[in-house]
């Protein structure tokens, strides 16, 4: 066990915990953030997607010794229920979810890539989703909602 | 206190001017979750209004339904009917989700069925409608106004003389004791204010912002974490568990073995996966498994439960005298319901009793199962729904309910269990992998006069109900029997056509006991089904069978099309009687500006890139849902990789209940359709499935090059509700499998269409 210091949507967590854990587990166990969710395990899917100093990264196979003092930030960090951010606006004005359990890979992924580069064409948008996965398929309003919150960008 | 109704004041409320202006835009912004709740009294009696909602004193509604939601919809569809039933705005309406200790017993939400059983003439609607009535009829007791003489308005009873009393005034917090009315009128299409709109899902600014609560976020105190053990083949038995082997690693509770069920408890999640790892356990092998490249031969020569579905008797005397006979056969895989997310429940099974929260779709039975493998008495069980990932069938929801109850009970303090990856792709009951055979005799006008149809389908274990908890694995893993076919012969069928299934083509004209009651025209046909035992555990996924039988009724009906160079739209009109399946097709193909040819197109091009189109369409179990759909797709020849590039539906589920909500369905409907037609199929070597994670199931990424989707709904005001969620998948296989053929005059009748299959059928095209 050790004592780490972790900085997660704007706070700071000290946390006593095995640091070879997953950082994914740390989240949704010790903090009951319901943000970033278990989907395989194996990132390969992108549900426990959280940002880590804006890039996105797969919370499941990351030890959370190795978050250091970066800061984290999960969907529910990124805007609330009252001022959602504005690539939640859009997913929102889209009603782009179904079961809404792979929503911090989809949002976080386009977010992060679109925030590096606010022009992006759409293949590299796709490129991006290439390893992000929906089992409802709302697809094709996910991919509007992204374009809508990437034309609010540029 | 309880507020008593006299069934004459009841009845002096019926016809009632009741002019509702709640409308669907006033739903509050930030609707939240499903929370905490008390029990009510009164609750589980379908037959009681009680059971089925309350009236606040603040003139709120709570409403109480056993069906729920997963994300298809169900939650603000139903929050609509009770809204537009009871004339409230929808923030004033919440409603609780199945819960074995207050909602009634509807079964399982499965089926398309949901919404035929809210949405017609009965359960929560009428309950709903016998409630407005109510409160209307003590108005006007209170008012001294004749029921004709009152508006309703946004819950409020109002007189011309502006005297005014709100529901909770009138019932607020109060029990209405008093059975459901089937006679209390239902408020029709027409004066919808609620019901019929584009409302956005209520729970959809919880979901986007991560504060929804799924059953994975379900946190008790004391709660500790369990990882199961799954045996490593098919049929493997345990030997012996070595608990020394994990009895020192950090945060350890316990071992719990029941006959062949293994699971580990531990403090923390990442040590009770640690554990799970670790663990030692000898296990006796199982049976080897049949080779997978000759499943279907193998499903052929299995003991079969058979069923004849329809039989005029003259099939092989019309195959003898037919101008032409064409037959072929399709092939359908075991396929996968993934979940996105692994499946997860917790457990708290204490002495004398258990809650268990769950993202089953069906409490009951759960409870039921829960009761089965704990030994405590049913009614000591509750089973609460918090919604888990989308399902799309029996996903592993149900089997991970019954391992957190068993490491519960073997610990004494709540257990959440959640499922690696590898343990769902293994654990979960698949959709059927499926042979069918199709013959048709053709007269010498080129029209279909004898359809002989005979499928094969995988069957073992399947949802639990009430009485097999071993459906699966988990129960069979603890010494419940799974279900199997126990082999019967066909009779000769009786009573009214069964086509739940869509075994029955929709061309024939569905004759038993003398009544037709098929969509189609053709009179000699025979329908003859096996149910055969699977090595696989097997249940319904997303359209079961009545997917995998369209994929081959609607393919083969092309090859006839193509054999006598009719137009595949045109040739389906005429051998379609009913006048909703007619306008479905008509509809689909004026939208996508069907080019009228036969297939395959003369000059598509040998190599490189062609595109073609195709249609396909379904009378949803025969009589649950129509829908036609158009796929244009490009095949490319040298790689043999499909891209579809447009889809085209037409569909009438009756009065639609929420376009918004409808549109969702079969856009995601179509795009999973694809996803299962090109690339998803269960593998396994000698012993175990091999597909356990998203490198060997291969599902379609969000990355992909989006095809367009244009639906037409067509609205049927008059008409019963009927299903939604199932009908445009239906159609996908088949539709993508007749514009491979337009495009390239290649038949691929195995799914699904990958590279390789494209590639060898394009070898063999003629």
């Amino acid at each position: 066990m050790a004592r780490l210091s972790l900085h997660i949507n704007g706070n700071v967590h000290g946390i006593d915990v095995d640091p070879e854990t997953p950082l994914l587990y740390v989240l949704s166990d010790e903090l009951q953030l319901r943000g970033p969710k278990f989907g395989c395990g194996l990132a390969q899917c992108g549900a426990c997607t959280v940002l880590i100093e804006g890039r996105a990264v797969r919370s499941c196979v990351m030890p959370v010794s190795a978050v250091r003092e970066q800061e984290v930030t999960t969907l529910e960090g990124l805007g609330t229920p009252q001022k959602p951010h504005a690539i939640q606006q859009a997913f929102i004005a889209e009603g782009a979810a179904q079961c809404g359990f792979c929503l911090s890979g989809v949002m976080l992924t386009a977010k992060a890539a679109l925030d590096e580069n606010p022009k992006a064409s759409d293949g590299q948008i796709r490129e991006a989703l290439s390893h992000v996965l929906c089992r409802c398929f709302v697809h094709t309003r996910m991919m509007r909602a992204i374009k809508r919150y990437q034309a609010g960008l540029v | 206190m309880k507020t008593q109704f006299s069934r004459r004041d009841f009845l002096r409320s019926s016809g009632a001017l009741v002019v509702c202006f709640s409308a669907a835009s006033a739903v509050r912004p930030f609707a939240m979750a499903q929370g905490p709740f008390d029990t009510h009294r009164s609750h589980i009696d379908p037959e009681r209004l009680d059971s089925w909602l309350r009236v606040g004193s603040d003139g709120a509604v709570t409403a109480y339904t056993g069906k729920c939601d997963f994300g298809q919809g169900m939650l603000t569809a139903q929050t609509q009917l009770v809204a537009e039933e009871l004339c409230l705005p929808l923030y004033k309406v919440k409603l609780i989700q199945c819960d074995t200790s207050v909602t009634p017993d509807q079964g399982t939400t499965s089926g398309s069925q949901s919404t035929p059983t809210n949405f017609n003439s009965e359960s929560l609607a009428q309950a709903a409608a016998t409630a407005r009535e109510a409160l209307v009829g003590i108005a006007t007791q209170r008012l001294g106004v004749p029921a004709d003489q009152l508006v309703v308005e946004d819950g409020v009873v109002s007189a011309k003389d502006g005297r005014r009393i709100n529901y909770g005034e009138l019932v607020g917090g109060r029990n209405f004791e008093m059975p459901v009315s089937a006679t209390a009128k239902r408020r029709s299409p027409g004066e919808w204010k609620v019901l019929g709109q584009p409302v956005p899902s209520i729970d959809s600014v919880a979901l986007m912002t991560g504060t929804f609560e799924f059953v994975h976020n379900v946190c008790l105190p004391g709660m500790v974490h369990g990882r199961i053990v799954r045996p490593p083949q098919r049929g493997a038995s345990v030997a012996s568990v070595n608990e020394s082997s994990v009895r020192h690693t950090p945060g350890f509770i316990k071992v719990v073995v029941r006959k062949n069920f293994v699971g580990v408890v531990a403090e923390k999640q990442w040590q009770a996966a640690q554990a799970a790892k670790q663990l030692k356990v000898e296990w006796n092998p199982g049976p080897r498994l049949p080779e997978q490249s000759s499943i279907y031969e193998y499903l052929r020569k299995q003991p079969s439960r058979e069923a004849m579905l329809v039989d005029s008797k003259d099939v092989d005397d019309k195959l003898k005298s037919a101008a032409r006979v064409l037959q072929a056969t399709y092939l359908h895989p075991y396929q996968a319901h993934g979940s996105i997310g692994s499946s997860c429940a917790v457990a708290d099974v204490q002495a004398h009793s258990a809650t268990v929260w769950s993202a089953t779709q069906s409490v009951y039975p759960t409870r039921q199962g829960v009761s089965d493998l704990t030994g405590l008495p049913v009614e000591s069980v509750r089973v609460i729904f918090v919604r888990g990932s989308g399902c799309y069938g029996l996903n592993a929801a149900d089997t991970v309910s019954y391992d957190a109850a068993l490491l519960s009970q073997a610990v004494g303090r709540p257990v959440r269990v959640q499922l690696t990856r590898k343990d769902e792709f293994i654990s979960e009951n698949y959709g059927a992998a499926c042979v069918i055979d199709q013959q048709a005799g053709i007269d010498a006008s080129g029209s279909i006069e004898v359809w002989n149809c005979e499928t094969w389908a995988a069957s073992l274990g399947g949802r639990p109900g009430y009485d097999r908890p071993g459906n699966v694995i988990t129960g069979m893993l603890a010494g419940f029997d799974p279900e199997s076919v126990i082999p019967r012969a066909a009779v000769e069928p009786t009573g009214e056509l069964r086509n739940g299934s869509n075994a029955v083509p929709s061309y024939v004209a569905g004759c038993v006991s003398g009544k037709c009651g098929g969509t189609g025209s053709i009179r000699s046909e025979r329908v003859l089904m096996h149910a055969v035992n699977s090595p696989f555990f097997t249940g319904p996924l997303r359209s079961p069978l009545r997917l995998q039988n369209t994929f081959a009724h609607e393919c083969f009906l092309d090859e006839i099309c193509a054999d006598v160079k009719a137009d595949p739209v045109a040739y389906r009109l005429n051998h379609l009687s009913e006048p909703r399946l007619l306008e479905v097709v008509r509809t689909a193909a004026k939208a996508a500006t069907w080019d009228a040819r036969p297939s395959p197109k003369r000059d598509s091009p040998r190599t490189g890139v062609a595109r073609g189109r195709g249609i396909a369409c379904v009378a949803y179990e025969g009589d649950n849902g129509y829908a036609a759909l158009v796929a244009e797709v490009d095949v490319d020849q040298s790689t043999g990789r499909i891209q579809a590039r447009r889809f085209v539906v037409a569909h009438d589920c009756g009065p639609i209940s929420n376009p918004e909500g409808l549109r969702n369905q079969i856009e995601g409907g179509i795009l999973q359709g694809t996803s299962r037609a090109l690339g998803e199929e269960i593998t396994w070597d000698n012993h175990n499935v091999t597909s356990t994670d998203w490198n060997s199931y291969k599902t379609l990424p969000l990355g992909i090059e989006l095809p367009a989707i244009e639906c037409v709904l067509l609205d049927q005001p008059a008409a019963q509700a009927t299903g939604a969620g199932e009908t445009a998948i239906t159609l996908i296989a088949a539709a993508i499998g007749n514009a491979i053929y337009d495009a390239t005059g290649a038949r691929i009748r195995q799914v699904p269409f990958t590279p390789e299959r494209v590639k060898a059928a394009l070898t063999v095209r003629g």
